[in-house]
């Protein structure tokens, strides 16, 4: 994969409840050369991350409240985890993360073996970075550099969170922008189509593509990468999609 | 003289293979993890697939007990083990026995239960065959690394 000494500094937590998943996920990921923890519940991966399931620090406070928090033991650089899991989803763990003062600009990805529109929309609205379709494959973790690096900047990122927490207005901005921006970038593309429809050709964005897309508003990025990657198959005259089917 | 055995059995590999992903038993996620063997994780692919093994007998032992309830009504939790099921066959790159549980599926969402016992034995047949033929190919792929291995003399 040809990667530098330095990269293997980057540290992935995967969650997923299947054991071969997170077999899987953790040699795909070992294959990349990150290190990498996996846990088999969202529960336990907030414990990983130094974060007790109760919780409840308001994001509006800049600052970590000491009594129900404590210091991430590891650094984590990315948490990528299953949607479908018992007990807590990782939509749940997601909305945990990001709530959170101290885990908030943690990227995370999630994984489904289901492709389900809505599904996707909700979770790249909760914070997202990417969403994957199982299987996922070595291909798509060339995706993940980009948003680990991310986090080094974090007040660029801070402002683009903030804006982006603002969702109300900049969805309603976003549909509209879609229409304009659709031609003049190659966003990362979601994997929603079959694993046989997709070669093995189709372009990876270069790193200075997928930074120039960063400095958008994220949201209007992860509109239009799901608007991008919407198969075919995908029913578009399903009534919540009148707003985005007509882009396609 | 020796190098040939290996090579035939290479031939024998490749040839099941072909053959697995002509009628559509393995597809290319497979292929997949094939390529995520290396000398750094030798014993990948097997290692996976035996997993698979053990967790898709507990889900059909688990099935059928459902099924053979006298007073069986929880499809749902039939179709949790399905979910289980699918998710795993399509990791390893199981395509028909993902099938079969697409379709078992979709009997439990219509409480189906004679449709239900049919799509097992099908599950049931599907997985067997998959087993029979994954086991021949790590018998050839072992033999075929013996082979390999009496090419060369041992090093000091």
């Amino acid at each position: 994969m040809g990667m530098a000494a330095a990269e293997s500094q980057f540290h992935v937590l995967a969650v997923d409840d299947s054991i071969i998943d997170r077999k899987l996920i953790e040699r795909l990921l070992r294959t990349s050369s990150y290190q990498v923890t996996t846990v088999d519940s969202g529960s336990k991966a907030l414990e990983f991350l130094g974060l007790r399931e109760n919780d409840e620090s308001n994001p509006s406070i800049p600052s970590v409240c000491p009594n129900n928090h404590q210091p991430q033991e590891v650094e984590v650089n990315l948490v990528i985890t299953d949607y479908c899991m018992p007990g807590m989803t990782g939509y749940d763990l997601l909305k945990k993360i990001k709530e959170s003062s101290s885990l908030r600009n943690i990227p995370v990805v999630i994984m489904s073996s289901e492709n389900v529109p809505s599904r996707i929309n909700r979770c790249l609205e909760e914070g997202a970075e990417e969403f994957f379709l199982k299987p996922v494959r070595l291909s798509d973790l060339n995706k993940l550099k980009p948003h680990m690096k991310k986090t080094k900047f974090k007040d660029q990122k801070q402002e683009t969170v903030e804006r982006f927490e603002d969702s109300e207005v900049q969805q309603q901005q976003s549909q509209q922008q879609i229409i304009i921006q659709n031609e003049h970038h190659q966003a990362p593309k979601l994997q929603v189509l079959q694993p046989e429809s997709e070669s093995e050709s189709h372009p990876q964005p270069t790193i200075e593509q997928q930074q120039q897309i960063l400095q958008q508003a994220n949201n209007n990025n992860k509109r239009k990468t799901m608007e991008q990657g919407l198969s075919p198959e995908t029913d578009r005259t399903r009534p919540r999609y009148s707003g985005i089917a007509t882009v396609v | 003289m020796l190098g040939l055995g290996a090579d035939l059995l290479w031939a024998d590999m490749n040839r099941l293979l072909a053959f697995l992903f002509h009628q559509g038993v393995l597809d290319e996620q497979f292929l997949q993890l094939q390529q995520l063997q290396d000398e750094t994780s030798p014993n990948f692919v097997s290692e996976v697939v035996n997993i698979y093994f053990h967790e898709s007998e507990k889900l059909l032992r688990n099935l059928r007990a459902l099924l053979m309830e006298k007073e069986f009504s929880d499809y749902k939790k039939m179709g949790i083990h399905l979910n289980q099921f699918m998710g795993s066959s399509s990791s390893i790159g199981a395509k028909r026995v993902r099938n079969v549980c697409v379709a078992f599926r979709a009997a439990t969402e219509q409480n189906n239960r004679a449709g239900c016992l049919r799509a097992l034995e099908m599950l049931e047949h599907e997985y067997c065959y998959l087993k029979n033929k994954l086991h021949e190919l790590f018998q050839i792929e072992q033999q075929r690394a013996l082979a390999a291995g009496v090419r060369y003399p041992v090093q000091n």
